[in-house]
């Protein structure tokens, strides 16, 4: 059985009387149980407005969804008693202390503390020594696991996690995925979202989704292999001024600014080693220092897809 | 009953924490009741009266001085001159002029008759209608007083005056603050009820909490009566510290009716109070909203409840609005109950409507409330 599936989801705000905007365009996918699933997208692409939906807390305009095969509109009051959820805010009781907060939303499930212990433990050590301290008071990554440690303890089935990472040091961000980890192998079902592209090689699935479309959903080895293109990184001295004299060529289809790279993807008629591009280019007076032929990242498959779809429409 | 018991332990923990709250809760209410009775007083005193007399007689020496040795009254000016007396009315230095005019003893002996001018100003209604009423009243009873020793001198003109004497029952002083006391009570149950309320639940929205709370199992039913039993009970408390503290050992109140039936009317009160409370925290998303919002309200309320002006004397449209606002009732309530000593008999028309008021304000509320959207 699989431990969410979305059915032609949509999604609109009404913005005035005339316009609304579309958060969610007749979406559909479906999670499996005990997999580590991600959604991967940029600010506004309706990640958040989904996983409202599924727990419980918006109403789709139509289509349907179900969350451990029980339905969100019908079943709403089972599936809040199954599902933990983490907002992308931070939304716990500033004004009580870290084990105030965390005895509270046991007691509100029904459950202790001590009987879930086991599933936080390794998280809840580290918050440990401020268990005394107010939640409003505690660091960034604190509180993080905070809300982590209160979302699992009352042994949801399904977590769904809405930007978890935003906002939080590498460090901590690391850290946090690994205990993702540790919580899929005790059989949570996670449901993440994340607008950084790095992660998304860290989920087992992944949901490429944009102003409330899906692009693509693979695992993230299977969007990167399904790459039609060769992608080459340059590299010059002056870097802006070489990403307008790429972008001008007639033989190159697209080129972005990634880092002290730029990616670039050529016509097909195109075939010349690196070697031979470099000279062909710097003939033209463009100053490349390096042509290299690279493996393609989940973010170059993210701004391919988009492109298409954007050309599409 | 366990998940409303944790909720309500939350409510207060964070109650208790909150400085700002505690400080609201206890000093506000001692605060106000012991400044604004002394404030709103209505009995009007040293009203000053500039003299102009141009007579210079020992009848009207008498006047003048009958006037200054009753207490509300303050001679600030006695010249023959109206001229120059009349700057004094311009510069806000006299509230009243009184002129004497030339030959006042001769002609009144003479002639039995004589004319008085009083000038008065009336930016302030109350004041110019009150202290033209007294002068007035003094006046009248210096023209009997010279009567009476007229007519005892010429004994054959029997002239038999009607003598009025009243009694004050309720507040037989008319002491001012018995009558306000008991309303700026109301204001404050009133202000604790429905402001924090509103407030604290706005806060949830705002904060994002209510996201937290809203994935839980806690039902909408049990979220609710969280947040409104705790209002309720400090609502109960600032209203005690109020009756059995301030008023009684201040003021010297002490309630002729039963307590038993105030603290009845007052338990459905609040519960019609935070009924509106609910209510405008269901219409607002932050807390500024909903102070606008409640501030917006609260000034209705209290204008139109016959706190400061009677409601009998307001317009017919107006009565309306006084008449659906749960203040006016309560006001009454209390000050029937205290003043008065009335029974039961007597508000269970009150109790009627503020309980229509609890189940209406509530249920738009409750209505409103909806759970699962935005």
């Amino acid at each position: 059985m699989a431990a969410v599936t979305v059915d032609h989801l949509i999604k609109k705000y009404r913005q005035d009387k005339k316009t609304s905007i579309t958060a969610l365009n007749n979406i559909s996918f479906s999670v499996k149980e005990g997999e580590i699933f991600g959604l991967i997208g940029p600010d506004g692409a309706g990640k958040t407005s989904l996983f409202r939906i599924l727990t419980t807390l918006l109403l789709a305009d139509s289509g349907s969804a179900t969350v451990c095969g029980l339905d969100v509109v019908k079943d709403f009051r089972q599936i809040r008693k199954q599902v933990g959820y983490m907002p992308g805010r931070f939304s716990l009781y500033q004004d009580l202390t870290v084990e105030e907060n965390l005895r509270f939303f046991a007691t509100v499930f029904d459950t202790t503390i001590e009987e879930n212990y086991h599933l936080i433990k390794d998280i809840y050590v580290q918050i440990e020594p401020f268990k005394n301290r107010r939640a409003g008071k505690l660091s960034g990554g604190m509180k993080q696991k905070l809300a982590l440690c209160c979302a699992l303890i009352h042994k949801p089935t399904i977590l769904f996690l809405d930007e978890p990472t935003t906002g939080v040091d590498t460090v901590s961000r690391k850290e946090f995925w690994e205990m993702l980890k540790r919580l899929k192998d005790q059989g949570i079902t996670i449901l993440v979202s994340t607008p950084y592209m790095d992660e998304a090689t860290l989920c087992e699935r992944i949901a490429l989704i944009q102003t409330g479309n899906i692009l693509s959903i693979n695992t993230p080895e299977g969007i990167i292999s399904n790459y039609p293109e060769i992608l080459l990184a340059v590299k010059g001295d002056d870097m802006s001024h070489l990403l307008k004299s790429l972008r001008s060529l007639p033989e190159v289809k697209s080129c972005n600014a990634f880092g002290e790279y730029h990616h670039i993807t050529l016509k097909k008629d195109l075939k010349l080693s690196e070697t031979d591009l470099q000279k062909k280019w710097n003939d033209q007076s463009l100053q490349i220092k390096e042509v290299i032929s690279i493996r393609p990242t989940v973010e170059d498959c993210f701004i391919r897809l988009m492109m298409e779809t954007s050309k599409a429409s | 009953m366990r998940t409303l018991r944790f909720l309500l332990q939350k409510e207060f923990r964070q109650i208790f924490r909150n400085t700002t709250i505690l400080r609201m809760i206890i000093a506000v209410p001692i605060i106000q009741l012991l400044i604004l009775p002394l404030a709103a007083d209505f009995e009007i005193k040293n009203i000053n009266v500039a003299v102009v007399d141009q007579d210079n007689s020992s009848f009207s020496k008498k006047l003048i001085e009958k006037i200054s040795a009753s207490n509300y009254f303050h001679i600030t000016s006695w010249s023959s001159s109206f001229e120059k007396t009349y700057p004094l009315f311009e510069n806000d230095k006299a509230d009243l002029i009184l002129e004497i005019p030339a030959h006042f003893e001769r002609d009144l002996v003479r002639e039995n008759h004589q004319q008085l001018f009083m000038a008065v100003n009336a930016i302030n209604g109350t004041k110019a209608l009150v202290g033209s009423s007294y002068l007035t009243g003094i006046i009248r009873d210096f023209n009997g007083d010279l009567r009476m020793q007229y007519v005892q001198q010429t004994a054959n003109a029997q002239i038999v005056p009607i003598e009025i004497s009243s009694v004050n029952w309720y507040n037989p002083l008319m002491n001012y603050r018995f009558f306000m006391v008991p309303g700026i009570l109301v204001v404050l149950v009133t202000m604790v009820g429905s402001y924090m309320c509103a407030l604290n639940i706005v806060k949830e929205k705002e904060v994002g909490t209510i996201e937290q709370i809203n994935v839980t199992p806690i039902k909408k039913h049990q979220f609710i009566l969280g947040k409104l039993i705790p209002f309720w009970l400090i609502g109960n408390f600032v209203f005690s510290v109020g009756l059995w503290v301030i008023a009684r050992f201040v003021y010297g109140i002490i309630p002729l009716g039963s307590i038993g039936l105030l603290y009845a009317f007052l338990a459905v009160y609040l519960v019609a109070l935070l009924g509106i409370g609910l209510l405008v925290s269901t219409y607002s998303s932050t807390q500024q909203q909903a102070m606008s919002l409640a501030f917006f309200l609260m000034m209705i309320f209290m204008l139109m409840s016959g706190l400061f002006t009677p409601v009998d004397s307001m317009p017919e449209w107006a009565k309306w609005i006084a008449r659906a606002n749960p203040v006016t009732y309560f006001i009454e309530v209390v000050r029937m109950v205290i003043l008065k000593g009335s029974g039961f008999k007597d508000i269970s028309k009150h109790f009627l409507v503020m309980a229509g008021f609890a189940v209406f304000f509530n249920s738009w509320a409750v209505i409103n409330y909806r759970k699962r959207s935005g």
